[in-house]
């Protein structure tokens, strides 16, 4: 046997992918199913209410319209950082990882400004139970972030070494690191239209 | 992705691997799965411990338990006689762990990680580290649950569904049991997209779908349920816990009056949320229960009955339906919440289709003892056992399924003994019949068989002793979390079964004592046997014993199917050959 | 997706039309939500560009258009799962879906529906 696992970065014959493209869209997948048990708590509690407010009379949509934006271009500019490896040019891949990793802080910033801002209104998650769902499925959303924010800078840091020894295994996580973080950009284009428009 | 640097020493001797990399932090899957196993049958003993406790109250209720009550203090036992929190800590608990840290770690953690690689000829799992995180991950929410005794007020005490209000306004136990939740349901979620991907990409050539052992084929279908149906139980575990930390009313009603008090919740909640994200996790749970135990108790029929497994293709076709299905039946559990006639038909309609592939199953299972010449070892006593205590578990469940008849049994003594027959001699007595099966290929060494004929009649007898009872018990109309059932007039009757139950399950405790040393004992002093000793076809046997790191010496190629066995005592075909 | 350099160059283009496309779409959805619509005109219209988007995401650059038949397999499971928890509590928990009042429960304090006389 000459290697102890295979298709780590070679696809497999027949499924034609590898193992950890497999795995990433395994993981999104349930988290497919956990988002959508959240968007159904959502359903639920607001069909059962006596009341619930518009989003857009509570929030800011402005700023929330700002992050949709911010996301899209980070998602953007990930596919782009993985086009750049499969071009064989390095220093884009660098620059178009840096500008996803600026995105996402910006991103952070913006929702601890509308949180802060929520704070200062008085609007707690016990307020009601549109700033519960409101602060759990975003506060959930930014723990997603956070963790991208993790995965992304591993990659661009210590973890891009592995470009010069296998160039093909670090394509792949990068791509895997792509799926994650537009699955978070998605996510995100569902909330904001459920949560700030309607 | 992890694995540079695991084949990067797989082409060395693994003797390099310091004690700490080879028995602790292994990634290597076999260690893993040995790590699950005796973890979760520790916990397994542990949950089972709090039920003999249990059953001390409910056979004399009020009376004081001696010695071990003074010895787990004022708290539990004031004046020696159990307090009813405790009680209720001690039930919720029990189901928790005997579930989550018990069953579902030893059927997929143990049984699945130490062999499905073997079976399908690969030599470790598809993600190795995340294999290692997914022990480690779960070993901290076992933890986590245990610390929830020493929370002030005590363990979680909701029941093991946790159902809200009650659970929202709990003692800090029930956080304690969330968060606990959240780490396990995360750890089944590493460990079922590794079984996917493993049992996927990693096949040996030769090894097409249905070339795949029964057991492997029940892994992947069970792995498919952990990946999708646990989630909604994280997101409700998330939104309890926003409940209980962050003061959200989620799941609490408005208005609601707390001890003749107004509750301080905002209110607008939904308590039936809960209850629908919890069960469209626990409906498929169910299954995961039962799927590696119908894997196991395949291998063990076939082998010991040197038949052909009646109906491969059948029972494949059956596993795969009954995992879909599950998803479908879940509102089963919810007949007495109000729902309206229109659904509750369409639940009990697909709770009536779910029991037929079950029943193909357990035919499939007796067609294949017909005509067969059957050795009557120690694993098979257990398979055997399994096909009748499974079939009564199934058979009392329709009548839970309906829901006329629901509207009497449910969440009597009945649904306790109904599902504890699946899980307990059902699911357990597999479990039991995969570690004596599989104990040779781990130490070279088979466990005694005396002393495992002791452990299965012993067991076999004490457990219809608990679980018989329990089905009169709830006919007569007994509710299941009754802290004293003798003080009510319907109870009386069949109030004196309790002490049956109860000595039965203290004896199923002394008759586990013979099991616990034939295990350990064997591992050096059991008989000595080859790398085969059951005459088995699957690849698990085609390996040296115990494998080493990289499972199999030679390149493996599959040529045919997974049973070949010609009837005869000496006559078979292996996989690979 | 495991393109060559070639084809990878093709996809810069479309990837930079998906980035067009999705920031029009926000500020339509934007602008739709400034509108004010009645609220089912707003949830149909809302998640018809939610799905578009979610569309040009998932298909291109998650590519999903063109990828292998497994991952379309698990996610098609996937996605029947998805709608069966989101859409069933929700179903279930209202009155019942053929014989009772389902997504216009009865205003507070409005005479109840009169029952058929019977004699």
């Amino acid at each position: 046997m000459d290697e102890l696992i295979p298709y780590i970065y070679k696809p497999h014959p027949v499924t034609g992918i590898t193992n950890g493209k497999f795995g990433t869209w395994l993981f999104l997948a349930s988290e497919v199913m956990l988002f959508g048990a959240l968007f159904s708590a959502y359903i639920m509690l607001r069909v059962g209410s006596e009341s619930w407010p518009h989003g857009y009379q509570e929030l800011h949509v402005a700023w929330a319209a700002l992050n949709t934006v911010v996301l899209i271009f980070s998602s953007v500019t990930i596919v782009m950082a993985w086009v750049s490896l499969k071009l064989n040019k390095f220093t884009n891949f660098r620059i178009y990882m840096g500008l996803t990793l600026l995105c996402s802080l910006a991103f952070l910033a913006v929702k601890s400004v509308e949180y802060m801002d929520k704070f200062h209104h008085q609007h707690y998650p016990w307020t009601s139970n549109f700033f519960g769902i409101y602060f759990t499925l975003t506060g959930l959303h930014a723990i997603h972030i956070i963790g991208g924010i993790v995965v992304n800078a591993y990659l661009m840091g210590p973890g891009a070494k592995l470009w010069k020894t296998n160039p093909e295994q670090f394509t792949g996580r990068i791509e895997c690191a792509g799926l994650y973080w537009h699955f978070v950009d998605l996510v995100w284009i569902f909330l904001f239209p459920t949560i700030y428009l309607l | 992705m992890s694995s540079h640097d695991t084949h990067a020493h797989s082409g060395h001797d693994h003797h390099e691997l310091s004690w700490l990399r080879k028995y602790v932090f292994s990634i290597d899957h076999k260690m893993i799965g040995i790590q699950y196993g005796l973890t979760s049958l520790c916990f397994l003993f542990f949950g089972f411990t709090l039920v003999m406790l249990m059953r001390w109250q409910l056979a004399f209720p009020g009376k004081e338990l001696p010695i071990i009550g003074k010895l787990l203090g004022e708290a539990a036992f004031p004046g020696g006689v159990m307090a009813p929190e405790f009680y209720n800590q001690l039930g919720a608990m029990h189901g928790t762990i005997m579930v989550f840290l018990g069953i579902v770690p030893l059927a997929v953690g143990a049984f699945g990680n130490y062999l499905l690689p073997l079976q399908i000829g690969a030599g470790d799992m598809a993600f190795p580290k995340l294999n290692m995180m997914s022990y480690w991950v779960f070993f901290m929410g076992g933890v986590t649950m245990l610390l929830s005794f020493l929370m002030p007020g005590g363990a979680a005490q909701s029941g093991w569904t946790s159902y809200p209000p009650l659970s929202d306004i709990a003692p800090a136990g029930q956080t304690v049991w969330l968060l606990g939740m959240v780490f396990l349901i995360t750890s089944s979620l590493l460990g079922s997209v590794n079984f996917i991907v493993t049992a996927i990409q990693l096949r040996v050539k030769g090894m097409s779908f249905f070339r795949m052992p029964i057991f492997t084929w029940c892994q992947l279908v069970t792995a498919f349920l952990l990946l999708l149906a646990f989630p909604p139980l994280e997101a409700a575990s998330v939104l309890q816990l926003m409940d209980r930390v962050a003061g959200t009313s989620f799941f609490m009603p408005t208005g609601l009056v707390i001890s003749g008090e107004q509750s301080h919740f905002a209110g607008g909640g939904n308590p039936l949320l809960w209850q629908h994200l919890f069960w469209f996790l626990a409906h498929p749970e169910v299954y995961v229960l039962i799927l590696p135990a119908v894997g196991i108790v395949a291998e063990v029929l076939t082998t010991n009955t040197r038949k052909p497994l009646y109906g491969y293709n059948t029972l494949v076709y059956s596993v795969i339906f009954l995992g879909f299905m599950s998803f479908v039946v879940w509102a089963h559990h919810m007949f007495m919440t109000g729902m309206g006639t229109t659904l509750s038909s369409f639940f009990q309609a697909t709770t009536m289709i779910i029991s037929i592939p079950s029943v193909i199953i357990v035919t499939t299972f007796l067609l294949t003892l017909w005509g067969a010449s059957i050795r009557f070892n120690v694993p098979m006593l257990f398979a055997l056992a399994f096909l009748p205590m499974f079939a009564i578990g199934g058979l009392t469940g329709l009548p839970l399924g309906l829901t006329a008849s629901d509207i009497y049994l449910h969440d009597t003594y009945y649904v306790i003994g109904h599902f504890h027959y699946v899980v307990a001699p059902g699911t357990l007595f597999a479990m039991f019949a995969g570690i004596y099966h599989w104990y040779p290929k781990l130490s070279g060494r088979k466990m005694s068989e005396f002393w495992g004929k002791v452990h299965f009649w012993g067991s076999f007898v004490c457990m219809n002793g608990i679980f018989m009872p329990m089905l009169f018990v709830g006919m007569a109309g007994v509710s299941r979390r009754l802290y004293d059932m003798s003080l009510y007039a319907h109870a009386k009757a069949v109030f004196p079964l309790n002490i049956v139950m109860s000595v039965s399950a203290w004896s199923l405790a002394c008759f586990q004592i013979p099991f616990i040393l034939n295990l350990f004992i064997s591992w050096r002093k059991g008989q000595k046997v080859g790398d085969n000793p059951w005459d088995c076809t699957t690849l698990e046997w085609a390996t040296p014993t115990p494998p080493p790191h990289g499972n199999f010496t030679h390149p493996v190629e599959v040529h045919r199917g997974p049973y070949e066995y010609a009837g005869d005592e000496a006559e078979f075909v292996p996989q690979n050959v | 997706m495991s393109a060559s350099a070639e084809e990878v160059k093709k996809h810069v283009k479309t990837y930079w039309g998906v980035f067009g496309a999705l920031l029009v779409l926000t500020a339509v959805t934007v602008a739709v939500g400034y509108k004010h619509l009645p609220i089912h005109w707003a949830i149909i219209v809302c998640l018809v560009i939610a799905l578009t988007k979610g569309t040009l995401v998932g298909g291109y650059f998650m590519h999903l258009f063109g990828e292998k038949k497994i991952i379309l397999w698990c996610l098609a499971l996937t996605v029947f799962f998805f709608f069966l928890v989101l859409l069933l509590p929700v179903i279930v928990v209202q009155e019942d879906a053929v014989t009772g009042p389902m997504w216009s429960p009865a205003p507070a304090g409005s005479a109840p529906v009169e029952a058929p006389a019977h004699e």
